[in-house]
């Protein structure tokens, strides 16, 4: 009677929606996280031109996959947000206050200071959620009948914090090679100085989070350890994106740092995704048990099949339009 | 003492969903004017109409940008406060709170920018119908949001199988039987909103002598516009409350402040309810005319609030002052519209000093007049989530406790206060700044997708530019 295994495609969608997100809001996330660190004024100007234009379509993937969630799969919704209450509300205001930043920084003058650290402080608060979102998710959730029965701070553990802080090293990485592909000078020098120490950092704690997690629940150590499979290429993809990063900033390269990073997080990703599948709200629920009614699964995917292609198609313009180095100077005012 | 997840998340939903709902229903009714402007300024080429579009057009994008902002925390709420409500409603719910996005996301992508930043770089048609698609895309928009909140209001074309809704039927659910009345009193109030808002600033700059030729033409239209719009808006209200009265009689019956089922029913204009002993202290009221508006019959029946047992009742005082509230700024819109058209006589409504002060103070009552309304549609149903199918307290997240719903409460007043006290004080500096032509190096440099962007407004008052421009030489001793 059902036509297509809508579930599984939804997982794809709401998958390709998270990587998607973590891509793009990513580096310029990161860019907030470097800017109290940035050499002067002026390269803090450079640094918000170079993400302006683009920042805001990237954070509606975030809003886009917050509505998908809800209607393609409630349960994990439903768990995940009063499971994650606080952090949830940390994530949100994070990234309103970066969000405005972005407007009235470049209309400030002399309160510009003030603006310089809600995008900085915004930035750092929302990836760290990110992180710790990322954590929880690996640890599972208290459930009982398909409802969140944990408390206000389970999620809060060492492990999330290391997670929380992983991300906050991951999206520096992302933000500074960014900056390598698009900036010149004095802060591009900056920023190929700081992004081994980054990279040496994401290796570390990635690497912890690497060895903690198979630790943290039995299914994913299963899943490892059990028998020498396949998905052990991906681990090894990881470390090639990072030797490959830091071959490409030791030879001055412009634009292969970002393009290795991205590597390296997709490949984390999939990492991730493989210990958990299919599972969807661990360690009870798969993603077919938390999947909303078939129809109402079939209704939306009509029209967001109609949709994506344009938003691609209009994401890839803009970033086209806005290709090439930004100057100091140009831009906003 | 205890602190109650569910009056506080209650109270957290209200205060965002009333921060957020400003600011729609204001870009809904100015996207409207502004794609007017566009047209006008294309059929005539009069620059005039160009000078009020680029004006309003840069209002627009910093109340849009605030919109956006406040809808993010709207698409969580759901989930992080009531989440068994979302869980239920997710098979319905979750498909059209998606359309809205998608839409929301489709006029952003394509249209917004053009509109935005486009004027000098594609061609005077294009703009046009990129003014026409951004204020369709508002009422798209829109059409989904009233559409899943009549859903709760009046659920239909779904089942509830094991304390999940299904739907049985797209097209019910979605054109649900109070849909029609609230989605075109919707637009009416933003329509409403606009041409109050564009009046009232209008007027304001015609106290000061700024671009008088150009507020003189906002002025007028927005009169003509709200002369039509104010006296229908009560009639539909009218509709939208005999619907109401058919599948929501508890509501009607506290909007009435009626606590027993009868007939000859007075319509009250004072009242304090008494819920704990069923009634009212203080009445004044004129006889029998409750009964006239609701049915149509002097001695019509209108139901009593009492007529469900108490725990089923909503606040009838939050419901029946915030109905009166409503009311009565109706009643004053209409007043100040056909003042404006007794005042066309001799041309004095642009020069008539007490009539503008009026209209400037005019221009804040559409918001409450909005929110009032909303009190009175949501207070009213409780304490029903959906109407007679799942209460607040059922729909409530089950590991919320007091203390987090505090956290988070006073959490979202501190962000909103900082955030929208800097959005509105910019908002005041774009007014102030006005129609009057920028220096070149104010509009240098434009990059799409940041509606703020479009606005071209320093942050802070900078004493040395030429801000005061036109302030200096008033016409009217205006108000300040």
């Amino acid at each position: 009677m059902e036509l297509f295994d809508l579930p599984l495609i939804w997982a794809f969608i709401i998958g390709f929606g998270i990587i998607m997100y973590v891509l793009m809001d990513g580096f310029d996330l990161g860019v907030g996280i470097l800017f109290p660190f940035a050499p002067n004024e002026e390269a803090r100007d450079t640094m918000m031109n170079s993400v302006a234009p683009v920042w805001d379509g990237n954070e509606t993937w975030l809003v886009l996959g917050g509505a998908g969630l809800l209607a393609a799969f409630p349960m994990v919704y439903s768990i995940f947000l009063p499971a994650l209450y606080i952090g949830v509300f940390l994530l949100l205001a994070g990234l309103i206050f970066r969000g405005v930043a972005f407007e009235f920084r470049f209309k400030a003058r002399t309160s510009r200071y003030l603006w310089n650290w809600a995008f900085a402080g915004g930035s750092t608060v929302a990836s760290f959620a990110q992180g710790a979102v990322v954590g929880a998710y690996i640890q599972g959730f208290e459930t009982a009948n398909g409802v969140y029965v944990g408390g206000a701070l389970d999620w809060l553990t060492p492990f999330t914090v290391l997670t929380g802080l992983g991300m906050l090293a991951g999206y520096a990485l992302l933000g500074s090679t960014w900056l390598i592909m698009k900036t010149e000078g004095n802060l591009q020098q900056w920023a190929y100085k700081i992004t081994l120490p980054l990279l040496l950092a994401v290796l570390v704690v990635f690497g912890i989070i690497g060895v903690w997690t198979p630790f943290v629940d039995e299914m994913v150590r299963e899943r490892w350890f059990s028998n020498l499979s396949i998905i052990w290429v991906l681990p090894v993809l990881t470390l090639l994106c990072a030797i490959q990063i830091y071959r490409s900033v030791r030879d001055r390269k412009d634009g292969m740092p970002f393009v290795a990073t991205m590597g390296l997080f997709i490949t984390t990703y999939l990492g991730l995704v493989v210990s958990r599948w299919p599972y969807v709200v661990p360690p009870e629920y798969t993603l077919w048990e938390a999947a909303s009614a078939y129809e109402s699964q079939l209704f939306l995917l009509l029209g967001l099949l109609f949709v994506i292609p344009i938003v691609l198609v209009y994401t890839a313009w803009t970033y086209w339009v806005f290709r090439g180095k930004v100057r100091a100077g140009e831009g906003y005012h | 003492m205890e602190l109650d997840p569910l009056i506080l998340s209650r109270i957290q939903f209200a205060f965002v969903v009333s921060f957020h709902a400003i600011f729609p229903v204001f870009t809904i009714g100015l996207a409207s004017y502004i794609a007017v402007l566009e047209g006008l300024a294309f059929k005539t080429e009069n620059p005039v109409w160009v000078k009020l579009s680029a004006f309003w057009t840069k209002v627009f994008a910093v109340v849009f940008g605030m919109g956006v902002v406040s809808g993010i925390v709207m698409s969580f709420q759901f989930g992080t406060n009531w989440s068994n409500f979302a869980q239920a409603s997710a098979n319905f719910l979750g498909p059209i709170l998606s359309y809205e996005v998608v839409t929301a996301f489709f006029l952003e992508a394509a249209f917004l920018g053009v509109l935005l930043f486009g004027r000098d770089k594609v061609p005077a048609g294009v703009h046009l119908f990129a003014a026409i698609m951004v204020a369709t895309g508002t009422f798209i928009s829109s059409f989904w949001i009233l559409s899943a909140n009549s859903w709760m209001q009046t659920p239909a074309g779904t089942e509830l199988r094991d304390g999940v809704f299904y739907v049985t039927s797209w097209s019910e659910a979605i054109f649900n039987p109070s849909f029609p009345y609230r989605f075109a009193h919707m637009a009416l109030a933003s329509f409403l909103t606009g041409g109050f808002v564009v009046a009232g600033v209008s007027a304001w700059y015609l106290l000061r002598g700024r671009e008088v030729e150009a507020n003189k033409k906002a002025l007028s239209m927005c009169l003509w516009l709200l002369l039509f719009i104010a006296p229908a808006q009560a009639v539909l209200g009218d509709f939208h409350g005999l619907n109401t009265l058919e599948h929501q009689p508890t509501k009607v019956a506290a909007m009435e402040g009626n606590w027993e089922t009868s007939r000859n029913v007075p319509l009250l204009l004072f009242a304090i309810p008494d819920q704990e002993n069923q009634r009212n202290l203080h009445e004044i009221g004129i006889p029998s005319l409750a009964s006239f508006i609701l049915t149509h019959e002097w001695d019509g029946e209108v139901p009593g609030v009492s007529a469900v047992p108490v725990e089923e009742q909503p606040p009838v005082a939050i419901v029946f002052w915030s109905f009166r509230i409503m009311v009565g700024i109706g009643l004053l819109m209409i007043a100040f519209a056909v003042t404006g058209l007794v005042l066309r006589a001799g041309g004095r409504y642009w020069r008539t000093n007490w009539f503008l002060q009026g209209m400037r103070f005019m221009s804040i009552a559409p918001f409450f007049a909005v929110l009032t309304g909303w009190f009175v549609t949501e207070v009213g149903r409780a304490p029903w989530l959906v109407y007679g199918q799942m209460t607040q307290a059922e729909a409530l997240t089950p590991s919320l406790t007091g203390g987090m719903a505090l956290f988070t409460l006073i959490g979202y007043i501190v962000v909103y206060a900082l955030v929208f006290s800097a959005g509105v004080y910019y908002l005041m500096r774009v007014l102030y700044v006005g129609l009057e032509d920028r220096d070149e190096d104010e509009r240098e440099a434009d990059r799409p997708k940041r509606p703020f962007s479009a606005a071209h407004v320093p942050f802070e008052i900078d004493h040395n530019s030429d801000d005061t421009v036109g302030t200096a030489k008033p016409v009217n001793q205006g108000g300040h």
